[in-house]
C-alpha cells in the first residue's frame, strides 16, 4: 500500500470519528447561543464572582498540593534507596483508586465535630481547643489533592526514570551537590511530564461535584447544578459550562505552549539509568516519612475507616445482587476502556501522520470532556442519542412497520459513548506521549525497509509503545469505575452499579452501608493500579 | 451497511421485547432505590406486573424524559419533592388522570388538581433544638428564628438544597419577597457555622453542642432514633422536635410523589401501580420503613413518630412551591444563605 493512500484510508474515518466524538461537547458549546433570559445578570449581581474565585482558589490549594506530594516522592524514590522505598513506589499509587467523594465521607465522619477525633479531644480537655474544619474550601482541596497527586507521581516518576544518568552525572561532575543538579537539572528536564500529570489533577478538580457538592463550597460545578436544578434553567447551567471549558481550553493552550518552547528528548542514543543512592540514618527517616506521608493520608487511613465500616455492616450488604453491582462496573470499565484506546490511537495517530493545526485543534477539543461535569456531557449525549432514535423510529416505522423504542439511548452503548467524551482526555493525552518520543527517523527507517503503513503501526511502533497503550486503557479503566454522574443520568432500566450504590447511600447518611460497596470500588481500582506500577518500572527495559 | 445496521438494531429489540413479555410498568424515580423497590417487589408480588427502574437526580430524569420525547419508555414520574412534578407538568411531560380511588386517598391540597400529579407521603421541615440547653417556650415559628436572640445557634443545610428551597418558597408566598429576604439575612446572621453536610449532620451538631437549633426534615431524625448503630441512637436522644407556627398557618411540608407520563405506554399499568401506592398496606410502609407521614387519613404510624404528636401543616396549595422555587433561589443569593 503506497504511504498516501494509506494516510487518506487513514484519516477519512478518524475525521469522522473525531467529528461524531465531539457532538457533546458541541451541544454544551452550542448552548451559547441560546437565550436564557435575566439569569445571567442574576448571577453576576451575586453569585458568578464567588463561583469564579472558589473555583480559581481550589485549583490553586489543590496544585499547591499535589505538586510536592508527587514530584518529592517522584524523585526519592527513582533516585534514592531507602527503608520500604521499594514498597513506597507502588504504594504511593493506591490513592489513585479513591473516588474523591469517598475519602470525603470518610474524612468527615472521623474528624468532623461529631466524629469520633473530636469527640475524643472534647473529653480529654473539654471544650478548649483549635480543630480545623474539614467541610471547608481548603478542606476540599486536601481531599482532592490526597486522591489526584498520584497523576504528578506518575508521570514525574517516569520522566525521572527515563532522564539518563549522563545529564545528572554532568551536573555531579560539574561540582552540583544533589540538591541542586535536582532543582537544575532533573526538575526541569521533567517539566512537561510534571505539567501534564498536574493538568490532568487540574481538570478533574474543576468537573469534582462530590466533594464540592458535600462541603458546601459554592464552585463553578455546584454553580452550574444550582442554576440548572434551583433556578431550572438547563440553557443557563449550559453556559455556565461552556464558560467552563473556555477557561480549560485557555489552560490547555498555555500549557502546550510553554512546552513547545523547549525539547526534551535524549540528545545521545546511549541510555542509562541512574543508580539510586542509598540514605542512611536521619537522611533515610525522613525519607520513608516523605514518601509515607501521602500513602498514609491519602489510602490507609480511609481504606482502614472503610474496613471498619464494612465489617460492621457486610452480612447486610453482600449477596448475589451485590455481586452483580460489581460486575456491572467492570463492564462498563472494560468496555470503555477498550473503545477509548482504539479511539485515542486512531486520533494520535491521524495527527502523526497529518501534523497540522487542523488535527492538534481537534485533538485539543476531544480532550475538553474531562473538565466537564459528567451531569454536563450526559445531557450532551443524550442530546444527539435521541435524536438518531427518533430517526431510526421514523425509518423502521416507515419502512418495515415497527418501533424498535430507544434502540441507542435506552441501551449501555450510551453509557460507554458518555465515558468516551469524558475520558478520552486521558488516553488520548498518554498514546501522544507514547507516539511523540518515537522519532520521526524511524518511521523513515522503516519505510526504507519496506514497512510501512499498518506494518509501521503494527511491526514498529506498537511494540515500541506497548507500554503506553496500556497505561491510557487502564487509566480509563479506573476512571470509569469511579464515575458517577453521568452513570446516574444514563443507565438503563434496573441497571446499577457500584458508584451508584454508594452515592444513594452516602448521599442518604448511610456511610456504614455505604463502604462495602465502596471499599470494592478502591479494591478493584487497585488491580490496574498495580498494573500501572509494573508498567511503568518495565518501561525503561524497552527502552522507550 | 446502514440498512444492515438497522436491521441489526431491529432484530435486537425486538428480541428484548420477545424476552421480556407480559405486563410491565418503566418508572424514572428521584426516590433512592432502597426507599422504594421493596414497595415495587410487594406490587408485583401482588399483581404479575414487572416494575423497572430508573433512579436518579429529579430533574435530570424530567431532561430525559423531555429529550426522548414521545419515545420515552417511562411510565410514571416519581418525585420527593412538590416542586419537581409541578416542573414536569409544566413542561408538558405529565398526563392527567382520573382515578376515584386516587381522589378518595389522597387530601386535596396534596394532588395537583387536574390530576397531573398526586402526593404519595408528607414530609415536614421542622425546628429541632437541644433538649438541656435550649427552653422550647422559647420557640415558636419560622419567622422567629431571623431573631438575634438566636445569634450563632442555628445550624442548617447548604441552601443547594431542595428542602430548603422550598420552605423560602413557602414564606415567598406567604410573606413576598422584601419580608423573605429581610427572614433571610436575619437567619443567615445567626448561623453557627457555615452551611454544610446533610440533616442528619445538623442533628449531630446539635447533639454535640455545636449548635443549639436546626432546621431538618423529620424523617431524618426518626430513621437515627431508630438506628441499629448506637451512635446514631445516643446523638438523636439529645435533641428534641419543636413543630413550628402550631398557632398560625402550620409547620412546612411537601410531599414525595408521582404522575403519569404524557408518552406512557403502560397506562393501566401505571394507573394500577400509583393506586397500590396509595393504598393502606403501601401507606403503612411509607411510615414506618421511611418515616414518613402517609397522606391518607388513619393509616397507622410507629411510635417514634407518635411520640412527635398530632401538628398542623401549613395548607398551601403545593404547586406554589415548584412555582416560587426559580425566586427562592434568587432570593438565597441576593441576601446570602450559601
Amino acid at each position: 500500500m503506497s504511504s498516501l493512500l494509506f494516510r487518506r484510508l487513514w484519516t477519512a474515518p478518524t475525521a469522522a470519528l473525531s467529528l461524531i466524538l465531539l457532538a457533546p461537547v458541541a451541544v454544551v458549546l452550542a448552548s451559547v447561543f441560546a437565550s436564557s433570559g435575566d439569569i445571567w445578570r442574576h448571577l453576576q449581581e451575586t453569585v458568578l464572582a464567588d463561583y469564579i474565585l472558589n473555583s480559581l482558589w481550589l485549583m490553586l490549594g489543590v496544585g499547591a498540593l499535589a505538586l510536592p506530594l508527587g514530584v518529592i516522592p517522584a524523585w526519592l524514590v527513582t533516585s534514592f534507596r531507602f527503608p520500604l522505598s521499594r514498597q513506597l513506589e507502588w504504594a504511593l499509587l493506591l490513592p489513585l483508586a479513591f473516588p474523591a467523594y469517598i475519602i470525603a465521607y470518610t474524612y468527615t465522619g472521623l474528624l468532623d465535630f461529631a466524629g469520633p477525633a473530636q469527640t475524643w479531644l472534647r473529653e480529654a480537655f473539654g471544650g478548649g481547643y483549635w480543630f480545623p474544619e474539614v467541610r471547608s474550601l481548603p478542606g476540599a482541596a486536601v481531599m482532592l489533592a490526597l486522591v489526584l497527586y498520584p497523576y504528578v507521581y506518575l508521570l514525574t516518576r517516569a520522566a525521572f526514570q527515563e532522564q539518563s544518568a549522563c545529564a545528572v552525572e554532568a551536573a555531579r561532575v560539574l561540582g552540583a551537590g544533589p540538591a541542586r543538579a535536582f532543582f537544575r537539572v532533573a526538575l526541569p528536564l521533567a517539566r512537561p511530564a510534571i505539567v501534564a500529570g498536574l493538568s490532568l489533577a487540574l481538570m478533574e478538580t474543576l468537573a469534582d461535584y462530590g466533594v464540592v457538592q458535600y462541603f458546601g463550597v459554592a464552585t463553578f460545578t455546584t454553580g452550574i447544578f444550582r442554576t440548572w436544578f434551583g433556578l431550572g434553567s438547563s440553557v443557563a447551567a449550559a453556559q455556565l459550562s461552556a464558560l467552563l471549558m473556555g477557561f480549560v481550553l485557555v489552560l490547555t493552550l498555555l500549557e502546550r505552549r510553554a512546552r513547545r518552547q523547549a525539547r526534551y528528548h535524549h540528545a545521545s542514543s546511549r541510555y542509562r539509568r541512574v543508580a539510586p543512592k542509598r540514605l542512611q540514618g536521619w537522611r533515610g527517616g525522613l525519607a520513608l516519612a516523605l514518601c509515607a506521608l501521602p500513602v498514609g493520608f491519602g489510602f490507609i487511613i480511609p481504606a482502614a475507616q472503610l474496613s471498619v465500616w464494612a465489617a460492621q455492616t457486610y452480612g447486610a450488604s453482600m449477596n448475589r445482587q451485590f455481586l452483580e453491582l460489581a460486575w456491572h462496573s467492570v463492564e462498563l470499565a472494560l468496555l470503555a476502556s477498550a473503545l477509548a484506546l482504539g479511539a485515542a490511537l486512531a486520533l494520535a495517530y491521524a495527527r502523526r501522520l497529518q501534523p497540522g493545526p487542523l488535527t492538534y485543534a481537534a485533538n485539543r477539543l476531544l480532550s475538553l470532556g474531562y473538565a466537564v461535569p459528567g451531569t454536563v456531557i450526559a445531557i450532551g449525549v443524550l442530546l444527539p442519542f435521541t435524536w438518531l432514535d427518533r430517526q431510526l423510529a421514523k425509518w423502521a416505522g416507515a419502512l418495515l412497520d415497527l418501533d424498535p423504542g430507544l434502540a441507542l439511548s435506552g441501551t449501555i452503548a450510551i453509557l460507554v459513548f458518555a465515558y468516551l467524551t469524558r475520558f478520552l482526555a486521558v488516553s488520548l493525552n498518554t498514546v501522544e506521549a507514547g507516539l511523540e518520543k518515537i522519532r520521526p527517523a524511524m518511521d523513515e527507517a522503516s519505510r526504507s525497509a519496506g514497512v510501512g503503513g499498518f506494518g509501521l503501526l503494527r511491526r514498529v511502533h506498537g511494540p515500541m509503545m506497548r507500554s503506553s497503550l496500556l497505561a491510557a486503557a487502564l487509566l480509563v479503566f479506573v476512571e470509569v469505575l469511579k464515575e458517577l454522574p453521568a452513570t446516574l443520568i444514563l443507565r438503563p432500566f434496573n441497571y446499577n452499579t457500584l458508584a451508584v450504590r454508594v452515592f444513594e447511600l452516602a448521599n442518604d447518611e448511610r456511610l456504614a452501608a455505604a463502604s462495602l460497596p465502596a471499599l470494592t470500588i478502591v479494591l478493584v481500582g487497585i488491580i490496574p493500579v498495580m498494573i500501572l506500577n509494573r508498567l511503568f518500572t518495565a518501561r525503561l527495559a524497552y527502552g522507550e | 451497511m446502514s440498512r444492515l445496521f438497522i436491521l441489526f438494531i431491529l432484530a435486537a429489540s425486538l428480541h428484548a421485547a420477545a424476552q421480556e413479555g407480559g405486563a410491565e410498568v418503566n418508572v424514572y424515580s428521584a426516590r433512592k432505590e432502597a426507599l422504594i423497590k421493596p414497595l415495587f417487589d410487594a406490587f408485583t408480588e401482588e399483581t404479575g406486573i414487572k416494575v423497572n427502574l430508573v433512579t436518579g437526580k429529579a430533574d435530570a430524569l424530567i431532561k430525559r424524559l423531555e429529550l426522548e420525547g414521545e419515545q420515552t419508555p417511562a411510565d410514571l414520574l416519581l418525585t420527593v419533592d412538590a416542586g419537581r412534578l409541578h416542573r414536569a407538568k409544566e413542561k408538558g411531560l405529565l398526563q392527567a388522570l382520573h382515578s376515584e380511588r386516587l381522589e378518595a386517598a389522597i387530601p386535596a391540597n396534596c394532588r395537583d388538581p387536574q390530576g397531573f400529579w398526586f402526593g404519595l407521603s408528607l414530609r415536614a421541615r421542622v425546628i429541632i433544638h437541644a433538649k438541656t440547653a435550649i427552653d422550647p417556650a422559647r420557640l415558636s415559628t419560622y419567622e422567629d428564628l431571623a431573631d438575634p436572640k438566636w445569634k450563632k445557634q442555628i445550624c442548617v443545610r447548604s441552601s443547594t438544597n431542595i428542602y430548603n428551597q422550598s420552605l423560602v418558597a413557602s414564606l415567598l408566598a406567604h410573606h413576598g419577597k422584601e419580608q423573605t429576604e429581610r427572614w433571610i439575612r436575619g437567619l443567615v446572621s445567626n448561623f453557627a457555622r457555615p452551611p454544610k453536610g446533610g440533616d442528619r449532620d445538623q442533628i449531630k451538631a446539635v447533639a454535640a453542642g455545636q449548635c443549639g437549633l436546626a432546621l431538618v426534615n423529620t424523617y431524618y431524625l426518626a430513621a437515627m432514633l431508630d438506628s441499629d448503630l448506637d451512635r446514631e441512637r445516643e446523638a438523636a436522644a439529645q435533641v428534641a422536635l419543636f413543630w413550628p407556627n402550631q398557632a398560625g398557618r402550620g409547620a412546612h411540608v411537601n410531599i414525595s410523589g408521582a404522575g403519569v407520563t404524557r408518552a406512557a405506554g403502560n397506562l393501566a399499568s401505571a394507573t394500577r401501580l400509583l393506586e397500590y401506592l396509595a393504598a393502606p398496606p403501601a401507606q403503612e410502609w411509607y411510615a414506618n420503613a421511611n418515616h414518613e407521614f402517609p397522606v391518607r387519613r388513619g393509616v397507622p404510624i410507629g411510635p417514634v413518630m407518635r411520640a412527635w404528636g398530632d401538628f398542623k401543616a401549613d395548607p398551601l396549595a403545593l404547586e406554589k412551591l415548584g412555582e416560587n422555587n426559580p425566586a427562592a433561589v434568587r432570593s438565597m443569593d441576593r441576601a446570602g444563605w450559601r
